[in-house]
């Protein structure tokens, strides 16, 4: 007797071919589509990869191809709550939020798994491409593709319900699958940017949220040389949009140092001062195998990848690069990897 | 489909012939057509002449709604139950706001009834600005008969055309279009076992809508569109048999019923029946499950091979409080944990028992999923 497994169906190609592949390995599967805004838009628009009532029907179309029983499950309070709240509130103190790895942690993994779980479910499935052997957590073969960043934040007790039956598929092999069982999603583009943001305007999101709190531009000696609408408005790292008037003397580009909520000034300077080899961070999450052999960590989705090694103190985690890193930001995950196995995760506080 | 519908409407198919030819095969079709009008008005407590036939109960609503309200204008003032069907309401909501009509929901009670004096003291408030009443036959959801000889005869009373959507009552309830008293009255073909895509308006002679499908006129020049031969047969033929067969059904339907209702009760101690307990539709059994999601509850027993229903969904599919469980005041967290259970004419001792085996099982398994 196979498991019973809920398959999340985005309406997207990943999660119709992992839905399509648990059922033929002969689990009980249910599908069901996280309906996650309270207004729906009927039709895409740009980019965006979930919640349009288009993307409701691809997945319900889907799952009647694969010939699975169908569900809508209303997770929009959740959402709105955990994941778009804490997005805004995250970037009002000066950080930089991941809302893809606080989706899978609050309500993929969360939400969804212990309704699931409740109503007799034993696993989880979603169409993430990375691998899940025994409860350990690692990359994808695709490394383009591979999402383990975003997965590296579940803890070991929400991975040992989980199913990821894409890790050992290229998005390609993907696509290609997808044609041959005649899923109609088969080449419906990817989804990128922000769901919630329709637009994919995210500065005129916050600014609706936050509203407009001019301030100050400062450079290292603390000398004013701007002014913005907003320090949420900026990243760590981002060199365009800072509408500074007077050059640096040397002619150099100035870059975002760092973003003070309480005084809404942001720090600029240049590029060598954004170069950090140590990295603070809170929350760890120990989910994988011990540490051994070559560490690397990984400190944004599609980021690069860095040697280093780390130790624990009172409970924060201290990672020291091999090589300097910059655009290092506050509430990003810093994932952990032996190889390509997860070892763990933990949020950045500090990098200097 | 009832076989019988099935037998008149595959019969028709390898036909051609536009009932509003003159040739041979048109005539042949024309023919078809006057039988099943003759055949359904027969049935119904109609003359022929009063059948428009539609594509189907929305249509019908539609034309009865916003035509009588256009003919009746310069009135503005649409008395409609709380509890209708979108088919209705829609189109009453889509003359607020797109011309200037005055839509007012008439209170049902806590068992989803239209009290006679609701309707009396809405018309009295200014009889001359009310443009049409319309109440339903029967509700589709907690399955409440309503009083509808004594509403229609009020709206009579103060010369003001009276819509009833009875896609739920024909071939379930004796219903008669002459005793009624209704001017309007809207049946649906799938509804009594016939084909989907038809239905009809009963339309007193007389009372004249304006059309809101323009072009041949075909249907006393109020619904234009060539006939769909047939499916009107088969509607013509379900209609008939579910006539026919009504009492003895009913009789059969509402033991059934009453026997889950008992048996469901005993389940689960504390659900509660929705509707009215006396006055319902003889298959409709329609409960609130406290502490569980609808949702949670239609997929563990669709897992057990009962189906059942919720109340309504939103275009995205998510579940919707239902409207009707609103207006008749009950919260909203009992009306997510709500499921319809509708027996019909294929329907078995077997299945009530299937039901009440799995059910308990099914009903704690999502108290513990908890509202979402």
């Amino acid at each position: 007797m196979g498991l019973r497994v809920l398959a999340a169906m985005s309406g997207g190609v990943d999660s119709a071919v992992a839905a399509a592949r648990i059922a033929e390995a002969g689990h009980d599967v249910t599908g069901v589509h996280l309906a996650l805004s309270a207004n729906p838009q009927s039709h895409r628009t740009g980019a965006r990869g979930c919640c349009t009532i288009e993307d409701s029907r691809d997945a319900r179309r889907a799952a009647d191809v694969i010939g699975i029983p169908f569900y809508i499950w209303d997770m929009a309070e959740r959402f709105q709550r955990d994941v778009v709240e804490d997005f805004v509130a995250e970037y009002a103190a000066g950080r930089t939020p991941n809302p893809c790895l606080r989706c899978n942690e609050k309500i993929k993994f969360e939400a969804v798994l212990d309704r699931a779980l409740a109503l007799g479910f034993d696993a989880v499935a979603t169409g993430h491409h990375a691998r899940l052997t025994d409860g350990v957590l690692s990359r994808s073969v695709d490394q383009g593709k591979d999402q383990s960043y975003v997965l590296g934040v579940l803890t070991r007790q929400q991975l040992s319900h989980a199913i990821f039956p894409l890790g050992d598929s290229t998005k390609a092999e993907v696509r290609e699958e997808a044609a041959r069982r005649g899923l109609t999603v088969a080449d419906k583009p990817d989804s990128h940017d922000i769901c919630f943001i329709a637009d994919g305007d995210t500065r005129g999101f916050l600014a609706k949220r936050l509203g407009q709190e001019p301030g100050s531009i400062v450079d290292q000696e603390g000398e004013v040389v701007g002014s913005h609408h907003g320090a949420y408005a900026f990243t760590i790292g981002q060199r365009k949009g800072l509408h500074i008037d007077r050059p640096t003397a040397d002619g150099r580009p100035r870059y975002v140092l760092s973003i003070e909520p309480v005084s809404n000034t942001v720090t600029v300077g240049p590029r060598e001062a954004l170069q950090v080899t140590e990295i603070t961070c809170v929350r760890p999450v120990w989910n994988g195998p011990e540490a051994t052999g070559e560490l690397s960590v990984q400190l944004r989705a599609h980021g690069e990848v860095y040697g280093c090694r780390f130790e624990t103190r009172d409970g924060e985690v201290v990672i020291t690069l091999d090589q300097p890193a910059t655009g290092v930001a506050a509430g990003q995950a810093a994932v952990l990897y032996s190889g390509d196995t997860v070892i763990g995760s933990a949020t950045i506080a500090t990098a200097a | 489909m009832l076989p019988e519908a099935i037998e008149a409407m595959t019969q028709q198919l390898g036909r051609v012939g536009n009932a509003s030819s003159l040739h041979a095969a048109g005539r042949q079709a024309r023919r078809v057509v006057e039988e099943s009008r003759e055949a359904i008005a027969d049935a119904l407590g109609a003359r022929p002449s009063e059948v428009v036939f539609t594509a189907g109960g929305t249509e019908a609503d539609n034309l009865a709604i916003k035509g009588l309200y256009w003919a009746r204008e310069p009135r503005r003032r649409i008395l409609i139950s709380a509890i209708e069907h979108h088919g209705a309401l829609d189109p009453a909501r889509w003359l607020a706001d797109r011309q200037g009509a005055e839509v007012e929901l008439l209170e049902v009670d806590s068992h989803g009834r239209v009290h006679p004096d609701t309707l009396r003291a809405a018309i009295e408030r200014d009889p001359e600005s009310v443009a049409l009443v319309s109440v339903m036959w029967a509700n589709n959801e907690v399955g409440t008969v309503q009083p509808i000889r004594v509403l229609a005869s009020i709206a009579r009373d103060h010369g003001i055309p009276f819509h009833t959507d009875a896609v739920q009552a024909v071939g379930v309830l004796p219903v008669s279009f002459a005793d009624s008293g209704a001017q309007a009255l809207t049946l649906s073909g799938h509804k009594v076992g016939g084909p989907m895509g038809v239905g009809a308006l009963l339309l007193e002679r007389g009372v004249t809508p304006v059309s809101v499908l323009h072009g041949g006129g075909q249907e006393r020049d109020v619904r234009s569109g060539t006939l769909d031969a047939p499916a009107i047969a088969g509607l013509a033929a379900a209609v008939e048999a579910a006539a026919k067969g009504q009492q003895a059904q009913a009789i059969r339907l509402s033991a059934l019923r009453d026997d889950l209702i008992r048996r469901v009760r005993q389940a689960v101690p504390d659900v509660i029946l929705n509707g009215d307990p006396v006055d319902r539709l003889p298959g409709n059994a329609h409960f609130s499950f406290p502490g569980c999601e609808g949702d949670a509850l239609l997929m563990l027993l669709d897992a057990k091979g009962v189906e059942c229903s919720t109340g309504s969904a939103c275009s995205a599919g998510v579940a919707q409080p239902s409207h009707v469980l609103l207006a008749m005041g009950a919260p909203a967290a009992a009306a997510r944990g709500s499921l319809r259970f509708t027996l019909g004419h294929t329907s078995t001792q077997d299945d009530v028992d299937r039901l009440i085996e799995v059910l308990p099982a099914a009903v704690e398994r999502a108290r513990r999923a908890g509202l979402s």
